[in-house]
């Protein structure tokens, strides 16, 4: 089959790999026919995640025909589902809980070691990322191997597009988690750093949970376009003194809940972003975090913070003494996409929810590196990428 | 070094190339160590010394310490979310050990001796008799090698029930005297190079296979393609 695979920073390519098969009883096969670029990709892209082999394929925000199914699987073969990014087992402490991005479980035992040792705990797995999440080949491909696809997988009922249902894999709900981790309450002001893919479906989320005023902040006059449409009032921290203005668009209190959407990447125009990078670049596991510290730094007393953003090292010049003598909460993690798929599934099919807005670019499977290159460079015009494998290469 | 586990923590690139700032780091390396002696000097100079400490709660396994005289001993407790009997039962039946534990080949069991075939280094088997010490149901089983096998060592499991309904809390404890030669260096690297990984990644396979009837894995295929 074809696949976009992962050679080294800057280097992705679609390639000739072996088809995949059913391994064991719980496995399905997809063909797929829509898969994305997720903005986390582009920390992939940019070789500052660690654990990445050549030649893996990437991708984990897909949807796909099912072709084939193992004795255990509950699908049926020709049905029409989304895949949650996440692999979750169903069964453990976690999942039981409906935790289902904690899975203990879904990782591959040797796989689990690193971040056993890095975190503390190991972490669950993930299609089509770094090994330390499993290494599982993902979904910018023809086909993909689904694991316990008798718990992750939603069927889509038929008539709706892929365009409005793919989103349901990673972004919409991480978007809606990364909103209810804020505990929003009537009449709050919540500011969202970044007006990505799931910084948009953030302060979508925002707004249908009830807050007054939502705050994005973003550089690119059509990401903020974007989040103004959505109903957002926008700042542009290129020509803006973030904090201050958060200040008095807030009455002076200062955000009620301020949501990270940023993540490890951050680009500021402070010394704390010039040093972040050089050590990020020289390799030494260090994060990006100029979001991060700006949010905690606005977020009013007592304020909640939520961090739907990547992070995967560690961090220096952390404001630790504004998060304690403040009162802050803060919630973070990946999302629980499986406790989310019915109810966002029915809220697209009502009209409640948008999600086909920032979709910018429609391209074929072999189109895929151009894609990775624009969404890279071209933030401004290349809001999101679709990739269709079943289409031709112009 | 792609293929190697531990390149996980690198990056797939040339390694820096700052011959003078190694010189330079060095350096700050230095200072910060002077400042980090200094900080402990002062610190051990404090007050509150403690000379006389009492047992604590924690297993003996998880000492600071490695070694109980001629024993080294590892160790680990995994929460499967599966009924005390139904672990017990699993472990009890001998045959099903090889399916989770990495090196075992196989187990049987004749004239209430365990004969356990190991891959050893190069190739080689390793050959493991066991009888039974103990057995109780739904608590504990333990072991002790006998006179015929290559590695000297003893063990046990224990079974209790995890608090709030979470299923069964179990322990497993191997100790072995570390042998010389050729199988001492496999044995010390199958399990005090990587001290507690060995054990814990044969717990974490039998959790996985307890709990969702399969052993995780995100190969493409079934066979090496």
């Amino acid at each position: 089959m074809r696949a976009l695979t992962w050679h080294g920073k800057h280097d992705v390519r679609v390639d000739t790999v072996p088809d995949p098969e059913i391994i064991n009883p719980r496995d399905a096969i997809l063909e797929v026919t829509s898969t994305a670029i997720c903005g986390s990709d582009l920390h992939l892209y940019d070789g500052v995640i660690p654990g990445m082999m050549s030649g893996d394929i990437l991708g984990h925000e897909f949807m796909g025909r099912v072709v084939e199914t193992g004795s255990k699987s509950t699908l049926k073969k020709g049905q029409r589902v989304v895949v949650p990014f996440t692999i979750s087992c169903g069964a453990c402490f976690f999942c039981q809980k409906q935790l289902y991005s904690a899975c203990d479980n879904s990782n591959p035992v040797p796989n689990q070691d690193v971040t056993e040792n890095l975190y503390g705990h190991a972490i669950s797995a993930l299609f089509g990322y770094s090994h330390l999440t499993g290494g599982y080949p993902g979904g910018q491909a023809e086909y993909v191997r689904v694991p316990f696809s008798d718990v992750g997988p939603i069927v889509i009922p038929d008539g709706m597009e892929d365009d409005e249902v793919l989103f349901l894999s990673d972004i919409l709900p991480t978007g809606w988690m990364a909103a209810e981790n804020a505990d929003i309450e009537e009449g709050d002001t919540v500011a969202v750093w970044g007006c990505g893919p799931v910084g948009l479906f953030a302060i979508q989320s925002a707004l249908a949970m009830g807050a007054a005023r939502v705050i994005a902040i973003d550089e690119y006059p059509n990401r903020l376009e974007l989040a103004r449409t959505l109903g957002a009032d926008v700042i542009d921290f290129k020509q803006t003194r973030v904090l201050d203005a958060l200040m008095d668009m807030s009455g002076g209190l200062g955000p009620d809940a301020v949501i990270d959407a940023v993540g490890m990447e951050a680009h500021g125009f402070g010394v704390d972003t010039m040093l972040d990078n050089v050590k990020q670049n020289i390799g030494m596991g260090a994060d990006s975090a100029h979001a991060l510290r700006e949010a905690i730094m606005a977020v009013r007393k007592a304020g909640r913070i939520s961090i739907p953003g990547v992070y995967g090292g560690f961090l220096d010049k952390f404001p630790l003494g504004a998060l304690m003598e403040k009162g802050v909460q803060v919630k973070t993690g990946q999302t629980h996409v499986q406790r989310y798929l019915d109810d966002l599934l029915r809220r697209i099919g009502d009209g409640e929810l948008d999600t086909t807005f920032l979709i910018s670019h429609r391209l074929p499977l072999e189109e895929a590196p151009k894609g990775y290159k624009n969404f890279r460079y071209n933030q401004d015009d290349w809001t999101k990428v679709v990739l269709k494998p079943g289409t031709a290469a112009n | 070094m792609q293929t190697n586990p531990a390149s996980y923590l690198g990056r797939n690139r040339p390694e820096p190339r700052y011959s003078n700032d190694r010189l330079f780091w060095g350096a700050v390396l230095g200072v910060l160590a002077g400042g980090l002696g200094y900080a402990a000097l002062r610190t051990s100079q404090g007050r509150n010394s403690v000379t006389d400490r009492p047992p604590d709660s924690a297993p003996g396994r998880t000492a600071r310490r490695s070694r109980f005289g001629r024993y080294a001993v590892v160790g680990r407790t995994v929460t499967i979310a599966k009924p005390r009997s139904e672990v017990y039962a699993f472990w009890r039946d001998r045959s099903n050990l090889a399916s989770f534990m990495q090196n075992v080949r196989s187990v049987e069991e004749t004239g209430g001796l365990n004969h356990w075939t190991i891959e050893g280094p190069a190739g080689t088997e390793v050959y493991l008799e066991t009888r039974m010490v103990e057995d109780r149901p739904d608590e504990m089983i333990s072991w002790q090698s006998t006179d015929a096998s290559d590695i000297e060592t003893q063990g046990k499991v224990l079974f209790r029930d995890a608090p709030g309904d979470r299923g069964t809390e179990m322990e497993a404890i191997i100790a072995y005297v570390p042998p010389m030669g050729t199988l001492g260096r496999w044995v010390a690297k199958t399990f005090q190079a990587e001290p507690r990984m060995q054990g814990r990644r044969e717990l974490k396979r039998l959790k996985m296979l307890m709990e969702t009837g399969e052993i995780a894995t995100s190969a493409l295929r079934n066979s090496p393609s």
